[in-house]
């Protein structure tokens, strides 16, 4: 099976139908006599609804139904639900207000849903709505983290004093403050993680269905995580049981996180669908989009490093603001706390780390989990950190690092701030990316730009993240209100072809390709054998889907796991086939063998055996070859490496342009390097849009300015640079495909290496940091504001 | 309801459409040609580029009406009836240029046009130039653009058979 096994660039199979316009995404789905629903939201941050007249949409052409908030309260249907709870530091729990599926009395931010028109076309619908009247008592607003923590500021939830959320902590302070009395020197630095809005080119779309004969609901809907929508919507919205509820992922357009949580929508088209006895459709504009999908990043940061006389790193002190939006969005409490918090130690021997996180409410669009969620935010922070204090020892930014990085034979490492690192070897990748990226002649080069008269800087960010989520009793003890395992079937057929059926869902991360060549190389069949399904809770026993980079490391050991199952059962049939003991046979290449003959039965024999038992050992074992595992991860993962940007400014514009591009990464063993390589890509383009174009911006009234793709600034294809990838890998010690993951490791590794660079270009201009998105306009002013100076230099 | 007739991929079509129907709107719910996408509502993400009468367009920006007469050809009618796939569709599949494939039937057709119109060869930096229109947020364009480099020798018949992508 060489050439299409573990670490063959194998071509995707799924390819076949996206380049042919044969995907079937959600909104490519037409159920017979299917509805279309409109969404009316709000165009305020924060309002009271007075009233809310209907009655010209309820007789407008082709409406069939008109519902707002009141009418799903009048059905007893629930708020949506959190799944995740943390403590304040005094132990109690964070302020979990309700998230109404249509908004009642209030709404909360701009985009909040208030009532939904069921008509017979699209048209139809968009024209009633415009004739829904909501009457609105505008309320003072509080869009961002500094207004809702002004003192007197408008409480986005009566009850919520402060719009205060939760107030948590984690390490040990009294460490942290001996380290800082005794330090040679502290660096300190003060940082916002922009907020970013993530824009998966599918738009979010959802088609409910219900039959009045069997009383089943079903919901197609653009999800990464199917069998988790059923069960949050089911049992906490709906009350719809799980065994008359299915939903269906189908083919999705990324989801970036973004496609994880449980929506209103979700909620609205199926309970509709029960109500108007049709299917009900609906899909988002991309406006919609902007003003109603999760929003990601969004923290304002103090951060501080002690170190001593050698530049060591002693203890680091991080006190961050965190805004969760207008309501708590299904993860959203978990990511600014332990996934962001936990990473805080990086790759380096820290003793000591203390970190408070303020979780605030806002009249927002809700914030959650992003591509990397919490790492990129903590990766940021510490590797910005680490150049200033580069910068306060006089210190390279290599060697500043070299000295910081926890040793290669230091594994397992325990960390100050909860986590272990099973693996990882952080010089390896280091000076594997500084060859790559010819960091040492990048001098050179800096002065050839300059004689074309441009700016020239490099930058460089050694990170480290954690995935691979997560060990339930962990995350549990951490207030998950979920387990993190993953589920595989594995069913293979009478003739020996082996379907598949995994709980992580695939929206671009090519699964049915690397899940086929994990199976095929397990089961030594070729790759056309098997078969991957995903993404319909009707067919697959039960999942938590994709995200957190998990899906190879749990929901693959998952399929090992199960594969181990099948084997062991054939080992049984094929002992009673070849009339030798079960110990004696051994599973190679696709062939149970008697240790030391020639004497084998292929899987083929086998499974036929298993499903014509007619020569069996029925008394012993069932017919069929058919196993579940669910495999619940021993430790998170730990993938890390370096990332190298070179960027070259336009004094006269300000302009950027990303001219290389390095990264070097540890995502544990690889199954297929070009997957692989193509997700590490994807990943640092979206870092780089971070760091250079993207942010969302609400003014004071919370209005949403960056609310369209004319106003928030998506990257093109020529403001980014060709990506170079390689690898540098240490095995995962606890999973047993040695795998750690790689969708985000590009999101969260690249943002500090293209703001150091940027840094680095202007360091003439007494630039010692700069927030994201580092625009010409920023870069302009700080270059013409230095000009005279420079000039008089 | 105006009733607009036209030809698309090669085959007559017709349907009743209201005035304000786009014809991105013709093709996905009339015509049921659901590899035509929809991936904003300001015409900035190239998800339904199509081709009419020869040169790409935003379906999303564009009338129904407005195609009567014309030849529509969208990603559905690109592969040779036995199956044989256009070298760019081929490309995009060799070199990993796509992920989830939402923005790919658009970025395809924007790429086939793109190097239509530029006989003589487009650098790298001159396809990320004519790739403004389109947007990916997968693949961060690094092999969308190795791979319409490696189509446009194809279909300039330059090579007879698309370069494979390096392992």
């Amino acid at each position: 099976m060489g050439f299409e096994g573990i670490g063959a660039s194998v071509r995707r199979r799924e390819d076949l139908r996206f380049i042919s316009g044969r995907g079937n995404y959600t909104d490519d789905i037409n159920r017979p006599g299917q509805l279309h629903a409109v969404i009316i939201r709000s165009p305020h941050a924060h309002a009271r609804i007075k009233g809310i007249d209907t009655a010209a949409a309820k007789s407008a052409p082709g409406v069939v139904a008109v519902f707002v908030g009141e009418d799903l309260a009048a059905d007893n249907i629930g708020t949506l639900p959190c799944g995740w709870q943390v403590k304040n530091k005094d132990g109690s729990p964070m302020a979990e207000p309700p998230h109404p599926v249509l908004a009642l009395g209030k709404v909360r931010h701009v985009g909040d849903p208030v009532a939904v028109v069921i008509a017979e076309t699209k048209g139809a619908a968009r024209d009633a709505a415009e004739l829904v009247a909501v009457d609105y008592e505008v309320l003072p607003a509080v869009p961002t983290l500094e207004a809702a923590l002004k003192p007197g500021a408008a409480l986005v939830h009566d009850g919520v004093a402060g719009n205060v959320c939760y107030d948590w902590h984690l390490g040990d302070k009294d460490a942290v403050d001996a380290a800082f009395a005794k330090a040679h020197k502290v660096a300190r630095l003060e940082l916002v993680n922009n907020r970013l809005i993530p824009n998966a080119m599918e738009p979010r779309a959802a088609v409910g269905e219900f039959d009045p004969m069997s009383g089943d609901y079903t919901l197609y809907t653009t999800s990464q995580n199917p069998h988790v929508i059923r069960l949050l919507m089911g049992a906490f919205v709906l009350h719809i049981p799980e065994h008359k509820l299915r939903v269906v992922a189908p083919d999705v357009g990324g989801g970036f996180g973004s496609k994880i949580y449980h929506y209103a929508e979700e909620a609205i088209v199926t309970w509709a669908a029960g109500k108007v006895k049709r299917p009900v459709k609906w899909t988002a504009e991309r406006t919609e989009s902007f003003m109603s999908d999760a929003h990601g990043r969004d923290h304002i940061t103090v951060a501080e490093m002690a170190m001593d006389r050698d530049g060591k790193f002693l203890a680091l002190r991080v006190r961050t603001r965190a805004n969760m939006g207008a309501y708590l969005s299904t993860f959203a409490p978990c990511v600014p706390t332990y996934l962001y918090a936990t990473l805080l130690a990086g790759v380096y021997a820290t003793p000591a780390i203390y970190a408070e996180v303020k979780a605030v409410f806002t009249n927002s669009v809700p914030v959650d989990a992003y591509r990397g969620a919490g790492r990129p935010e903590a990766t940021f922070l510490l590797e910005r950190l680490v150049d200033i204090c580069a910068l306060e020892m006089g210190l390279d930014r290599v060697e500043i690092r070299r000295r910081n990085f926890i040793p290669s034979n230091a594994f397992p490492y325990q960390t100050p701030v909860a986590l272990q690192y099973d693996s990882g070897d952080y010089h390896a990748t280091l000076e594997a990316c500084l060859k790559a990226a010819d960091w040492a002649g990048f001098e050179a080069r800096r002065a050839e730009a300059k004689k074309r008269g441009r700016l020239r800087g490099i930058g460089i960010s050694t990170y480290i993240e954690a995935c691979g989520i997560a060990p339930s009793a962990v995350v549990g003890s951490l207030g998950a209100r979920a387990g993190l395992y993953e589920v595989a079937n594995i069913r293979v057929n009478p003739t020996g072809s082996i379907t598949v059926f995994t709980g992580t869902h695939s929206h671009g991360q090519g699964h049915e390709t690397t899940f086929a060549q994990l199976i095929a190389d397990r089961f030594g069949v070729p790759m056309s054998q098997v078969e991957i399904v995903h993404g319909d809770t009707a067919k697959i026993p039960f999942g938590m889907g994709t995200y957190g980079s998990r899906s190879i490391a749990v929901g693959g050991s998952a399929m090992v796991k199960a594969a181990e199952k099948i084997i062991a059962k054939g080992k049984r049939i094929a002992a009673h086939l070849l009339e030798a003991s079960a110990d004696d046979i051994e599973f190679k290449d696709g062939k149970f063998q008697v240790a030391g003959t020639d004497r084998a039965k292929t899987l083929a024999d086998v499974s036929l055996a298993a499903y014509v038992p007619h020569n069996y050992p029925i008394e012993e074992l069932e017919p069929g070859l058919e196993e579940t595992a669910f495999y619940d991860p021993k430790n998170f993962t730990f993938p890390a490496g370096c990332h190298i940007c070179e960027v070259e400014i336009d004094p006269e514009t300000g302009a950027v342009q990303v001219v290389n591009f390095t990264a070097v990464d540890d995502v544990g063993r690889v199954i297929n390097p070009m997957i692989v390589e193509g997700q590490v890509q994807g990943g640092v383009a979206q870092g780089i849009g971070q760091a250079l174009l993207e942010t969302c911006v609400y003014d004071e009234n919370g209005q949403l300015l960056s609310g369209s793709m004319m106003d928030y600034t998506m990257p093109r294809a020529d403001d980014l640079p060709d990506i170079k990838v390689g690898t540098a890998i240490t095995l995962c010690t606890h999973n047993p495909l040695g795998v750690k993951g790689c969708g985000e490791v590009g999101a969260i590794g690249s943002p500090p290496a293209v703001i150091g660079a940027v840094v680095d270009a202007l360091k003439d201009y007494g630039v010692r940091h700069l927030d994201m998105p580092a625009t010409p306009c920023k870069l302009w002013q700080i270059i013409n504001a230095n000009r005279p100076r420079m000039a008089a230099e | 309801m105006p009733k607009v007739s036209l030809t698309v991929n090669g085959k007559p079509a017709s349907a009743e459409v209201e005035n304000r129907t786009l014809l991105v709107e013709l093709l996905r719910e009339h015509l049921r040609l659901t590899g035509t996408h929809v991936g904003c509502d300001t015409s900035q993400c190239g998800a339904c580029v199509v081709h009419v009468n020869g040169a790409s367009v935003k379906a999303c920006t564009m009338l129904a009406v407005q195609a009567e007469g014309a030849d529509v050809l969208t990603i559905e009618g690109l592969a040779a009836p036995d199956g044989t796939l256009h070298p760019m569709q081929e490309a995009f599949r060799e070199y990993h240029a796509l992920q989830c494939g939402f923005c790919t039937p658009g970025m395809v057709m924007s790429a086939i046009d793109l190097v239509q119109r530029n006989p003589q060869g487009l650098s790298d930096r001159e396809i990320r130039e004519g790739l403004e229109g389109n947007l990916c947020r997968c693949t961060g364009y690094h092999n969308i653009v190795r791979a319409i480099a490696a189509a446009q020798q194809v279909m300039h018949g330059r090579v007879k058979e698309l370069p494979r992508a390096a392992e």
